[in-house]
């Protein structure tokens, strides 16, 4: 056996998301190689070769990928698979963009969203906004997988010194060019990796209310997240959105605050190791998943919890 | 410019998935079903694209068995002008879907296909990539704003960073997210012309493609639940559990 992981990347750093993607493939066993894709990602190259347990980091570097556009991406993809039994990417927009794109070239199914591996062929994914799991075998040849980085701890980011092999190929198809990327506030703690996440819902009734969650959030060390009800009425911006096509996430403590619990939002947040839910309407489904339940009005309970830490 | 919209029938979103006793899947019989919320995106868009005059047609493809025709007709009511339901009582996986529209959307001509971005039972999220695959067709997956102004379209896609704006050149698919545009209500009377409106029935077998499943489904069960938690009736005994029981702050 032997696997490829694509490595998700801003051109500077390694996105955390792929060490989680690291350690679902040396769950499958055999070789770790890693691809590198991007414009100038020299740096990118270095730090992927001192993860931990890779041989070997093919790097594609050219303009042409600079800014993972998926038809690029997925020829190059299907140019570097011959001879892996799987090619794996995290679960996130990057992985999910690009990584069915390869497996249709390839003629194989994609298991989305992997949250086991049984065996090298046989692996656990949730479906129905986690409500069952379901475990599947795959009889491709190449088995294509998206990681849910929540399931998997990372892979060392240091100890490790693979390799690093230049590569080229993956034509430019011309069919798409990058703009522009409206990117959210870089002061702010990150929503996927934090340990503490304050979420705000539907009950905070605007986008003004929510400075009273960062001010927790700020004591706490914590990132605010966000029911797709708050995201929807336009109070905060998509990616903070938590839920089954938002961010999938497990902090140790997730306090949800004027969220009723729609199976959807759940369905990003209930593997948390600790929940709390402060809602008013003591019948709202997220008391039903809540570790810690506060019925009251978030308004005065908001700022009391922010005097109180 | 003709626009293909994909849509899928699913357990209705609000109503919590059972697991069957036997472990074989989940259990739909009885249970209420409808168009997956993204499809219904996508529909409203490809709507608005006529009402814009940049589209002429609007067709809605459906595979599936059953009541797969439902499903359409509801498409029809939203105000889509035909529906083609390429019927198979067997559960095809995402790439064989993708081969399957891709057949359709060659058959048809189509300038334009836009699908949801995940059905809300398989959580998948694979057709709209594969089908571009297939295509060869430019990919813009995650919409949340499409633009159309003649050979090019202009799309913004929700990314886990933010928002990421494209440039794709036509023909191209693309995936509807939530946030594209708020789909409108069905009214009574566009029930009524619904049932009018052209419905093209085409048997899977006849399409002569290989749709043969690669992964079986060995087991379905439902998640571990969380236990039961306690009420606070404070502040105060909340921050003293969180300190002090939980050990999390």
């Amino acid at each position: 056996m032997s696997n490829l992981v694509i490595v998700e990347h801003d051109n500077n750093e390694v996105h955390a998301a792929t060490l989680h993607a690291v350690t679902a493939a040396q769950q499958i066993g055999g070789d770790i190689d890693l691809l590198v894709a991007g414009e100038n990602c020299g740096a990118v190259a270095e730090a992927a070769a001192k993860i931990a347990g890779v041989s070997t980091v093919k790097v594609a570097d050219d303009a042409r990928f600079g800014h993972h556009l998926a038809e690029n991406l997925a020829s190059l993809i299907v140019e570097q698979a011959s001879g892996y039994s799987h090619i794996l990417a995290s679960a996130t927009t990057f992985g999910k963009n690009v990584m069915p794109r390869a497996a249709a070239l390839l003629d194989v199914a994609q298991i989305s969203d992997i949250t086991d591996v049984v065996s090298a062929d046989t692996f656990v994914r949730p479906i129905y906004a986690g409500n069952a799991l379901a475990t599947v075998q795959s009889a491709d040849a190449t088995k294509v997988i998206t990681v849910r980085t929540i399931k998997f701890e990372p892979a060392a980011a240091e100890g490790g010194s693979a390799s690093v092999e230049q590569v080229s190929g993956g034509a430019d198809s011309g069919l798409s060019s990058w703009v522009s990327q409206a990117v959210s506030d870089s002061d702010q703690v990150d929503l996927a990796s934090a340990k503490i996440v304050v979420s705000g819902g539907r009950g905070m009734q605007s986008g003004d209310n929510f400075a009273m969650l960062h001010a927790v959030a700020d004591k706490l060390g914590a990132a605010v997240g966000a029911s797709r009800a708050a995201v929807d009425s336009g109070f905060v911006p998509n990616e903070l959105q938590v839920g089954q096509t938002g961010k999938v996430i497990a902090p140790d403590l997730y306090i949800a605050v004027g969220i009723s619990g729609a199976i959807q939002h759940l369905a990003g947040m209930k593997e948390s190791k600790v929940i709390v839910a402060i809602n008013n309407d003591s019948e709202a489904p997220i008391f039903q998943v809540a570790d810690y339940g506060l019925v009251a009005d978030l308004f005065e309970a908001v700022p009391e919890l922010d005097a109180a830490l | 410019m003709k626009v293909l919209v994909c849509v899928k029938r699913v357990l209705d979103p609000q109503v919590k998935a059972r697991v069957k006793a036997d472990g074989s899947g989940v259990d739909l019989a009885n249970a209420k079903m409808t168009m997956n919320p993204f499809c219904e995106n996508a529909l409203e868009e490809a709507l608005r694209l006529r009402e814009a005059g940049i589209a002429e047609e609007v067709i809605v493809v459906s595979v599936g068995g059953g009541k797969t025709e439902e499903t359409l007709r509801h498409g029809l009511a939203m105000g889509a002008d035909r529906g083609i339901q390429v019927v198979t009582e067997d559960s095809l996986e995402p790439l064989a879907i993708a081969k399957v529209l891709k057949q359709v959307a060659e058959q048809e001509g189509a300038g334009l296909v836009i699908c949801g971005k995940q059905a809300i039972d398989d959580d998948s999220n694979q057709t709209t990539q594969m089908l571009s695959a297939l295509l060869g067709w430019s990919q813009a997956t995650f919409a949340s704003e499409i633009k159309i102004e003649g050979e090019q379209a202009t799309v913004t896609r929700e990314v886990d960073a933010g928002l990421e704006t494209i440039q794709v050149k036509m023909p191209a698919v693309m995936s509807a997210d939530l946030r594209l545009n708020e789909p409108r209500y069905v009214k009574l009377p566009d029930v009524m012309k619904a049932k009018r409106k052209p419905m093209d029935k085409i048997e899977l077998d006849s399409l002569g493609l290989d749709t043969a499943n690669r992964l079986t489904t060995l087991k379905v069960e439902e998640p571990e639940g969380r236990a039961a938690g306690v009420i606070v009736n404070s502040v105060g005994e909340l921050v003293d559990k969180l300190r002090n029981e939980a050990k999390v702050i």
